[in-house]
């Protein structure tokens, strides 16, 4: 007896038989072969949409594009001057997010440069200074680099992030520059942008070293 | 000094005989996606066609041997650019047939509403460039600004208009935002009146008609020779859709047609887009309807997902487990599968060999346009040259996808 096949959860059998649909053949009538009725159809499809925006630019009743993006009519957006909110989800410039003492909350773990399909963040992890009350207990970066130009906007690296250091909410897309070295963001400049809401808060509820609410360093080791 | 013409027979003056070559590509208007045509003329007649792909070579399958299995969404994004979530599905789907796990109801629902809508743009540019070459300009605008309405929906929910990598393996990377459902309704019905316009203003029109019909034939027997699949093997009447004929995700709940042709020619192929993207926004609403509100977006294993952000931030274990699977990726049991899913061109592919470590050990993409693309030769061959534009325009074939 055949053994009856395992059931694959990704392949179901199909149920009910394919129903088609026939493209008809186009219908060659004295209609369609005279030409002019279908010209004259087609013009009045785009005179309506001619009549009607340009009556709305004169009018100034043009649809707003940002509030009314699908009404009918112009719903161009004159860049710069105009501009479209980003959404929430959307992935712009990175940030990296900061305790209240103005240090980075990054520890330099090296998970986001790790996680980057395109290798474009460079860290440099360093100890704190002997008597630093944070030496032995964290590290952090001395340098932390970003290239923008590399960089394809895929969000890995802060879903990487165990801290959230890094986030991409600036709302800001990535700019043009003229050369080349101004696409590398270092650490001051990726610390001196803000979320789309102006704060630098981030989502991370622990208290690290620099908030003021952290209880402070109390390990044997410190001291070494 | 002697005249020049006096003795200079007939026979001398012959012009070259050999037949013209000419040169279509890689850099042409028309050849979207770069691609070259050398093509042997007499008169406007081609003779002989030369079909040269590889242009847009960029060795996919090698780079994705060398991130985790995750790092590969952002290249599947990349091979067929204008239909980004369906590659990002089809990868998702196929990681998940290896190690053995699918992913939650309200996920598949998720998976399918974001490929409709894929499905829905690749058509619509497909055949808004082949108007658009064809001179009918209008129609293609009309297409971009609904494809636009689409792009704003995907920006919404995946942060990002084109290349989205948004699939994880095991879910998704964010579940569906507030208003996912109310955007795509009042949506869609925009885009459907911007495809009736179009529609209005092409296909009672004789010069486009005149163009299309007849042009570009392939027998169905010939297409299934060449390993044809989707919207170009249904132009020719054969009813292969990966959807109904092998349903993944829920597509065995969803009611639609499965549109055929019976010639094979330009506008066959033309009509089975048009009515194919009636029948995603058939597939969308069902969807839509059926899709929990409420439910987990992604599978519930640690070993696969991330753990949830506020447990990293707070807890050991939580932190560890997101260590790992970071920086050592998925682990993806060893062996090897194929795995095929519907794409916005035909039967999109993925054979994949796993050693059990973190890293794809090998990752063969079977593209739908590089099977495609192979007939374009036997199509043109014997047309005119006019009618390579409309012919080529009409396989969508897509550089990323095709060149691997
Ligand atoms: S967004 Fe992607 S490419 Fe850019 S830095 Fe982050 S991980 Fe790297
Ligand atoms: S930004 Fe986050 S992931 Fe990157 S090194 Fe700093 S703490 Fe680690």
């Amino acid at each position: 007896m055949a053994k009856a096949p395992a059931p694959n959860p990704w392949t179901k059998p199909r149920g009910e038989a394919i129903k088609l649909k026939v493209i008809p053949r186009p219908q060659r009538t004295a209609e369609v072969q005279s030409y002019v009725p279908a010209f004259l159809k087609g013009m009045s499809i785009t005179m309506r949409h001619f009549f009607k925006n340009t009556k709305e630019m004169v009018l100034g009743q043009k649809p707003d594009p940002v509030l009314e993006g699908l009404e009918e009519g112009i719903t161009t957006i004159n860049y710069p001057e105009e501009k479209r909110p980003y959404p929430e989800r959307f992935r712009g410039l990175h940030r990296l997010t900061l305790r209240q003492d103005d240090s980075p909350r990054c520890v330099a773990c090296l998970c986001c440069s790790t996680a980057c399909p395109a290798q474009c963040i460079h860290i440099v992890a360093a100890e704190y200074p002997e008597g630093d009350t944070r030496r032995g207990y964290e590290r952090y970066p001395s340098s932390f680099v970003i290239d923008e130009l590399r960089c394809i906007f895929c969000g890995f690296c802060v879903e990487a992030c165990p801290c959230d250091a890094i986030r991409m909410d600036t709302g800001m897309h990535a700019t043009a520059y003229d050369s080349r070295e101004q696409f590398i963001y270092k650490r001051e400049l990726l610390m001196s942008f803000t979320g789309r809401d102006g704060s630098r808060e981030t989502a991370n509820p622990r208290h690290e070293p620099g908030d003021e609410t952290h209880p402070g360093v109390t390990r044997e080791h410190m001291e070494h | 000094m002697e005249p020049l013409d006096l003795d200079i027979s007939e026979g001398e003056l012959e012009l070259p005989s050999e037949p013209m070559m000419l040169n279509m590509g890689p850099s042409h208007p028309a050849m979207h996606g770069t691609i070259r045509i050398v093509v042997e003329l007499s008169g406007e007649l081609i003779t002989k066609a030369d079909v040269q792909i590889g242009y847009l070579h960029r060795g996919f399958e090698k780079m994705c041997e060398r991130g985790t299995w995750t790092q590969v969404f952002p290249y599947v994004d990349r091979c067929n650019y204008v239909s980004p979530m369906l590659n990002n599905v089809g990868f998702a789907l196929a990681v998940e047939k290896m190690m053995g796990v699918t992913v939650p109801e309200r996920c598949q629902y998720y998976r399918v509403v974001l490929g409709e809508l894929a499905r829905i743009c690749d058509h619509m540019i497909c055949n808004g460039a082949m108007c658009m070459e064809l001179g009918a300009f209008t129609p293609f605008l009309y297409h971009a600004r609904a494809r636009d309405i689409i792009w704003d929906i995907f920006e919404e929910e995946t942060g990002a208009r084109v290349t989205h990598s948004f699939g994880r393996v095991g879910g998704m990377a964010a579940p569906p935002t507030q208003y996912f459902k109310e955007m795509i309704r009042a949506g869609l019905p925009r885009v459907q009146k911007f495809l009736s316009d179009s529609e209005r203003l092409l296909v009672k029109n004789r010069i486009f008609l005149d163009r299309l019909e007849g042009v570009g034939r392939i027998s169905k027997e010939d297409a299934l020779a060449l390993g044809w699949t989707g919207p170009t093997l249904r132009s020719t009447g054969a009813a292969y859709d990966v959807r109904r004929a092998h349903p993944y995700l829920v597509y065995d709940r969803m009611e639609f047609d499965v549109p055929v042709g019976t010639t094979g020619d330009n506008y066959d192929r033309f009509m089975c887009r048009m009515e194919e993207i009636r029948q995603s926004m058939r597939i969308i609403d069902q969807a839509l309807e059926q899709m929990p509100d409420e439910g987990p977006i992604n599978i519930d294993d640690p070993r696969i997902m991330l753990p949830p952000k506020g447990e990293v931030y707070t807890t050991i274990e939580a932190t560890i487990q997101h260590f790992k699977i970071v920086m050592e990726g998925i682990k993806v049991p060893a062996g090897e599968c194929y795995s095929y899913t519907e794409g916005g061109n035909g039967e999109l592919g993925f054979y994949m060999v796993s050693d059990g470590s973190g890293t794809p050990y090998r990752l063969r993409i079977r593209p739908p346009c590089f099977a495609v693309t192979q007939g374009l030769e036997q199509m043109i061959t014997g047309l005119m040259i006019p009618d390579v534009v409309p012919t080529f325009g009409s396989l969508n074939m897509i550089g990323g996808e095709c060149d691997h």
